[in-house]
């Protein structure tokens, strides 16, 4: 009889292990929510003159070439221009840099805080999203480069196990909607596989530009959980596994979502 | 709050003379309707962009009048006769002394 | 074993109640294609148009109003509205009104176009409230006024923000 327990508890745990490993991400065909929007939504996310996004964009051009009160330096005295310096980089982020986890946003303002003595810029503020949208445009059509590396595997571990987790009171984990029904209906709206390629984005929803932080405060907040905060190390550790779960995926920033 | 006078307008740089032209026109506005509430259940307070003109070369050629149902980042999309080369300015006036100008110029063969 | 039991007789109670909503979604249907709920415009938007046309009346044709006809999000849906119209000086649209009847005020917009339009098409964004029909009144340089509509759904995202 104990043997017997014994191989059924083998077989299942064979099998569960099979199953978890089919459902990642990257066995599944990744799928950019654009390709959910209405034909309206997509047009306004590819034509600059009716994407919303831009003005932001103009706000993050000026910022970049802004000195700084205290020592005269913009972003772009040390990255001159922009489009030049800046291809590519948000493919990378999150990163880890001298052992710390950046996002685009924490290293915006660690460059602006230690060496443009500039005060750290809120999250959700205009000045960062348009910074952050005005960097990650530069990136647009570019796929996410996200690699899993001895640095960041700890970090990247975390991530990984934060979205898998149940929380809330609806006790729901990131992988139950966004792994195994990305495709099917909530409400009247198709669940998409959650990646961040688009952010910052346009959200109708919010009728302004936000932030992949603030989205991912909602899909908490949607389920009853404590949201990570802004800024913080599980964030940071979130939205590397997500980029990690999207690499591939070209940027679409600064994208509009319903 | 995102409300500054940046804007944007669309205008073909070169037309035919009596050809019909579409021109776009967006502004950066919140277009707060007056309708929402705080948190703490306080109606905060209207504060949108209530009128939109075009003038080419000095005669009004378009009028619109917004309203709180008109979407954040208000867009509006029409069309005009490429009547004689010259400028087109475009004003949008709104809530709390709002005022926002842009121009564009024409060359009209 | 408890839970299990609990949870089927949950289970059929629903079912009973979503055939008895099923049956009173059938009635609501049948009372929506009724001649008089067809042409009904709730009363403020009503009173809107009223104000527009002076009580002269409304012509049904030449205006087509374009709206999605199911809507993810209700904050920004692009409207497109052309009016049939020659638009020379004798014969053209004075100005197009833009009425919801579902949203707290029933006025989109208005917009003035003169023989140098050239067309009478137009395209805006609009904030939509609720699931409604939404008219178009056009009114003629000679004084008459004509109407189209656009009936639409709109849905509400999954994931809000606020708790």
């Amino acid at each position: 009889m104990m043997k017997l327990q014994f191989l059924l508890a083998y077989c299942l745990i064979f099998s569960t292990s099979l199953v978890l490993s089919a459902t990642d991400a990257h066995q599944k065909k990744l799928q950019s929510s654009y390709d959910l929007m209405s034909n309206e939504n997509k047009a306004m996310q590819d034509d600059p003159s009716l994407n919303p996004a831009m003005f932001w964009l103009g706000d993050g051009e000026t910022l970049w070439n802004q000195p700084s009160a205290k020592n005269n330096q913009s972003c772009s005295s040390c990255h001159g221009d922009a489009k030049k310096s800046m291809r590519g980089t948000a493919t990378v982020f999150p990163k880890m840099i001298k052992g710390k986890l950046q996002t685009l946003e924490s290293q915006i303002n660690q460059c602006r805080v230690n060496l443009q003595g500039n005060p750290a810029l809120a999250y959700e503020s205009k000045e960062l999203l348009s910074l952050t949208a005005w960097v990650a445009y530069q990136s647009k059509g570019i796929p996410i480069a996200v690699k899993k590396t001895l640095e960041n595997k700890v970090a990247l571990q975390k991530g990984r196990q934060s979205f898998y987790e149940r929380i809330g009171q609806l006790n729901l984990s990131c992988a139950q909607c966004h792994e195994d029904r990305a495709g099917l209906k909530l409400g009247g709206s198709t669940i998409p596989q959650g990646h961040p390629n688009a952010y910052p984005i346009y959200r109708l929803e919010w009728q302004t530009l936000g932030s992949l932080q603030r989205r991912l405060r909602n899909c908490m907040s949607g389920v009853r959980a404590q949201q990570y905060e802004y800024g913080s190390p599980e964030m940071a550790q979130l939205e590397l596994f997500l980029a990690w779960r999207a690499r591939g995926l070209p940027l679409e920033s600064p994208g509009v979502r319903p | 709050m995102s409300k500054t006078s940046r804007t944007s307008v669309t205008v073909p740089p070169r037309a035919q003379r009596g050809s019909i032209i579409e021109i776009r026109a967006i502004a950066q506005h919140d277009m707060e309707s007056g309708f929402r509430y705080t948190d703490g259940g306080k109606i905060i307070p209207r504060d949108i962009i209530r009128v939109f003109t075009c003038t080419y070369n000095n005669v009004e050629i378009f009028k619109a009048d917004f309203y709180s149902g008109i979407g954040a980042n208000p867009l509006v999309i029409f069309t005009t006769i490429a009547t004689e080369t010259g400028t087109l300015e475009f004003r949008w006036i709104g809530d709390h002394s709002y005022e926002a100008v842009n121009q564009a110029n024409i060359t009209v063969v | 074993m408890r839970q299990d039991s609990h949870f089927s007789r949950f289970q059929q109670g629903r079912r009973t109640w979503f055939k008895r909503i099923q049956k009173l979604g059938l009635m609501a249907i049948g009372v929506w294609f009724s001649p008089v709920t067809v042409f009904a415009k709730p009363e403020d938007a009503a009173r809107a148009i009223q104000a527009i046309t002076g009580g002269k009346p409304l012509i049904n044709g030449k205006v087509n109003l374009a709206i999605p006809t199911l809507i993810e999000n209700g904050n920004l849906v692009v409207l497109k509205v052309s009016v049939e119209s020659p638009m020379t000086e004798n014969d053209y649209v004075k100005a197009i009104h833009v009425i919801a009847e579902g949203n707290p005020l029933p006025n989109i917009f208005t917009a003035y176009l003169t023989p140098r339009s050239g067309t009478a098409n137009l395209t805006t964004r609009v904030r939509l409230a609720d699931s409604q029909t939404v008219w178009a009144i056009a009114q003629m340089s000679n004084g008459s006024f004509y109407q189209g509509r656009a009936e639409t759904l709109v849905t509400l995202s999954a994931c809000i923000e606020s708790v």
